[in-house]
């Protein structure tokens, strides 16, 4: 039987060109790099995962019954590492930017396609590095490692823990260096900044953000590990230094990774509300210049973690004016996602029940945070489980919604399989709840005074801590079913055309799953982004 | 970092020469803008403990060689010139001047390595490393020794940086002689010099806020 | 654009500025200006890191983009220098210190 090249052409795709370990772990396809990314993020949730559901195990009871009070601190320690720096932070950026953003540009590659598999190599060799000095016993400083516990007193594996963090910094420091480059100098004819989807914009402030803020950090994990290891104490107060200096540098960094999370998120909510609304974005140049806002405010803010460290009250009182100002362009995106709602034609398939959730829980997530920045209702809940409840429901809630909804949505065209739809709304249904179920009793508790990173609490605290073990076990299950029924599809779900969604976008305009070059011409763009109207009025092709 | 590694054919996913000259000078600059922010946090350090504690840092400033680190920054200054010549050279296509310029910029460069070895050596002599074995006859030794341990560190970091510039020397160095570096692909050598510029740069500052402040 | 190609004619007298620079700040160190003092050392680092990126590294005649790769740079280091320094600087002012 013979073929015609076209044929040929039009069944190869960037999956069944070369096969083999070597075609896989060799390969500068960026495509490919976020099939690599999206195993091992995957992996790192799930082992996350594990160490919550040993927290909530032990906070169903009032006692310290199931772990001992410093393998307590491991867990959380090693939770918030994990969950941090080595699956929220690469997550959505690493995973699908690194899938979408070259085909959203009409481009056939990141610009630097050794850089973006050298990040991967980088990235898992901090991860093994975080891995090893688990089984050497994990970390108890908290993922914030403090000074001068972290430096002096501690007594586990907080050197190789901080050179993990450091090393993994690099690798989110490649792809943003990437992206940066990519989305100047790769973008389609006629593509101009104006016509770009909400979800380049999103990556391309969260790229800002990664090169200005995760050096930083770098720096000052590599000052932590000399001053614990050689004993040169920066922070050391013996010599006159100041542990609230680590403080400082420490929030330089790792406020901005807040919206480092939770920007790619709301990139992705946009392409999802226009898609299944079916409309354009309202207010598209808003949304996109809220991006930026945010990228540039978040790094004017970060004192607001320290308002009772020792920090001088008037810099307190200027973060926490500060603080007020990122809520605007935050706002800015909510309410134009709701006005762009309003008369669409909406549909509810998983994606856009994601979204839906990601709406209610970030505003519930993103007031709270206006809560905890002014200085008075800080000092009062400060440290207390009001504050986990809030970045839970902006990082789980917020950046883990957004991550599920578009791995939802660019699914068919990353595995050229359709998910059983059936499945999908129903874990998307589960994590709803099962999050609010885990997560709203903290606020209550917080509010009433229970501390965070404690193992046990007083019994009047039971009740809404076993609300709170409940909630987790629902969402765990929810976390859960798409492991297995995205797994289950790459073999038996059906196959998906290249626009399963009716969807306007460069992305959908080619293969699913795409061409080992994403293009077989490069496109050429003459219209705006979420050119719906425009769409309506074509005529119908069968 | 960015395309030095890249053959002179142009790369697949680029449309000409132009779009992958400009994307690698761009992606070398958004590197250099992060190794600020990465030298920022130690500055920044300097900043503060300089407010906490000037008397210390006067001392500690005063046992520095202002001699050397003065040598030291006209080494640098000219390394870059002779960095700037090699961008020239290959810019006009001066095959052989490239490795010529390029070698007075590695042994400049070493120079300058030589010479901070031998300051550092010194120290340890004069029980000015931090540690155990730090000493100062000073009400002030707590304070002095921050102030070393910030000179160790600024300056640790910054030569650490030349000791990767100088090994990328000596691929340039090789290339550059077999040829390699062309008009049209002179821009892994301007790439290269932007990083060897800034590694100046950082002392640039380095030398005056550690050897010269409060020293009058 | 990267192209440019700057003449060793200006990149000498570049290499000059720089040195009786680097003399004048050493010069200069000797001297009390008073509070002066942080002020010419410094101002005279940031001159030369002009010079150095400006013409050493083609800033000059960078693209727009490169431009404000430069200028950023410099912004958030400033933010991250003056913040920090703000809170240690009024830390005081509580107990009747504050310059105003």
């Amino acid at each position: 039987m013979t073929r015609t090249l076209a044929e040929l052409k039009s069944k190869a795709n960037y999956l069944n060109v070369a096969f083999g370990a070597k075609s896989w772990l060799l390969t500068k396809d960026h495509k490919r790099i976020a099939i690599l990314y999206l195993i091992s993020v995957t992996t790192f949730f799930l082992v996350g995962g594990i160490f919550a559901g040993v927290i909530r195990l032990e906070l169903m009871t009032p006692a310290g019954d199931l772990v001992q009070p410093d393998v307590y601190n491991r867990m959380f320690t090693m939770h918030g590492i994990i969950m941090i720096f080595f699956f929220l932070i690469p997550a959505i950026p690493a995973v699908l930017g690194n899938f979408i953003l070259p085909l959203m540009l009409g481009a056939k590659d990141l610009a630097f396609p050794r850089i973006n598999l050298a990040s991967w190599y980088v990235y898992m060799a901090g991860g093994i590095l975080g891995v090893y000095s688990l089984i050497q016993g994990g970390v108890d400083t908290g993922w914030t490692f403090y000074v001068p516990f972290s430096t002096t007193y501690s007594n586990t594996g907080v050197t190789l823990v901080a050179i993990a963090a450091f090393i993994v910094g690099f690798s989110s420091i490649m792809t943003a260096l990437n992206f940066i480059v990519t989305t100047h100098r790769m973008r389609a004819p006629g593509l101009t900044w104006f016509r770009l989807p909400l979800m380049v914009w999103a990556l391309y402030a969260t790229s800002v953000i990664i090169m200005l803020a995760t050096p930083v950090l770098a720096i000052t994990l590599v000052m932590l590990a000399l001053e614990r290891s050689l004993h040169i104490g920066i922070f050391d107060p013996a010599l006159g230094g100041d542990p609230v200096l680590f403080q400082h540098l420490f929030w330089f960094y790792s406020h901005p990774a807040v919206y480092i999370m939770i920007l790619p998120a709301m990139g992705v909510i946009s392409e999802l509300i226009a898609a299944f609304a079916r409309k354009r974005i309202f207010g598209y140049s808003f949304v996109a210049f809220s991006s930026m806002a945010i990228a540039v405010l978040g790094f004017l803010v970060w004192g607001h973690h320290m308002f009772v460290s020792g920090q001088s009250i008037y810099a307190g009182t200027v973060f926490s004016i500060l603080t007020m100002l990122v809520a605007i362009p935050s706002a800015v995106k909510v309410f134009n996602w709701t006005a762009t709602l309003y008369q669409g034609a909406v549909s509810y398939q998983t994606p856009m029940l994601y979204a839906l959730g990601f709406i209610g829980l970030f505003t519930i997530g993103g007031l709270t945070g206006i809560f905890l920045g002014t200085m008075g209702l800080d000092t009062h809940v400060h440290d207390t489980y009001f504050v986990v409840a809030h970045f839970h429901y902006v990082m789980v809630g917020g950046t883990i919604m957004g991550y599920l909804g578009g791995l939802h949505y660019w699914w068919p065209k990353i595995s050229g399989r359709l998910y059983p739809e059936f499945w999908a709304k129903l874990s998307a249904l589960l994590v709803f709840v099962g999050f609010n179920l885990t997560f709203f009793p903290q606020f209550i508790v917080g509010y009433l005074g229970m501390p965070r990173r404690y193992h046990a609490y007083p019994p009047e605290f039971q009740v809404l801590n076993v609300l709170s073990t409940a909630g987790a076990t629902i969402l765990g299950v929810g976390y859960l079913l798409p492991v297995i029924y995205l797994v289950w599809s790459m073999r038996y779900g059906r196959k998906a055309p290249a626009n399963p969604w009716g969807a306007v976008g460069l992305e959908w305009e080619t293969g699913s799953p795409p061409p080992q070059y994403n293009f077989h011409e490069t496109p050429v763009v003459d219209h705006e982004a979420y050119d719906y109207h425009h769409e309506a009025e074509k005529p119908k092709v069968a | 970092m960015s395309a030095t590694g890249e053959t002179t054919a142009l790369q697949h996913h680029f449309d000409s020469m132009e779009q992958q000259r400009d994307t690698s000078t761009l992606g070398m600059w958004t590197f250099v803008a992060q190794e600020v922010m990465f030298f920022g946090g130690l500055f920044t350090a300097y900043l503060v403990y300089r407010v906490l504690h000037p008397k210390a840092f006067e001392i500690g400033s005063a046992h520095l060689d202002i001699w050397l680190g003065g040598i030291n920054t006209a080494v640098l200054i000219a390394s870059s010139f002779t960095m700037a010549m090699a961008v020239w050279a290959a810019q006009t296509g001066r095959r052989k001047q490239i490795g010529h310029f390029l070698v007075a910029t590695l042994i400049l460069g070493s120079v300058f390595l030589g010479i901070k070895a031998y300051e550092y050596n010194h120290k340890w002599h004069e029980h000015l490393v931090p540690g155990s074995h730090f000493a100062l006859d000073s009400p002030y030794e707590d304070n002095v020794e921050l102030f070393f341990c910030l000179y160790f560190a600024m300056t640790g970091m910054h030569a650490l940086h030349m000791v990767i510039g100088v090994g990328l020397l000596l691929w340039f160095i090789v290339k550059a002689y077999k040829g390699r570096f062309t008009p049209e692909y002179s821009h892994p050598v301007e790439i290269f010099g932007l990083y060897w510029h800034f590694v100046d740069i950082v002392w640039i500052f380095l030398f005056p806020l550690l050897y010269l402040l409060g020293r009058h | 654009m990267s192209e440019h190609i700057v003449t060793p004619k200006t990149y000498l007298i570049i290499l000059a500025c720089l040195v009786i620079l680097t003399v004048t700040t050493v010069a200069a160190a000797f001297q009390d200006f008073g509070d002066l003092n942080n002020l010419i050392a410094v101002g005279i680092a940031v001159t030369k890191a002009a010079l150095v990126v400006l013409f050493f590294m083609h800033g000059k005649w960078g693209s727009r983009m490169v431009k404000l790769a430069i200028f950023g740079a410099g912004l958030w280091l400033v933010f991250l220098l003056m913040i920090t320094w703000f809170d240690y600087w009024s830390r005081g002012w509580m107990d009747g210190a504050m310059p105003f």
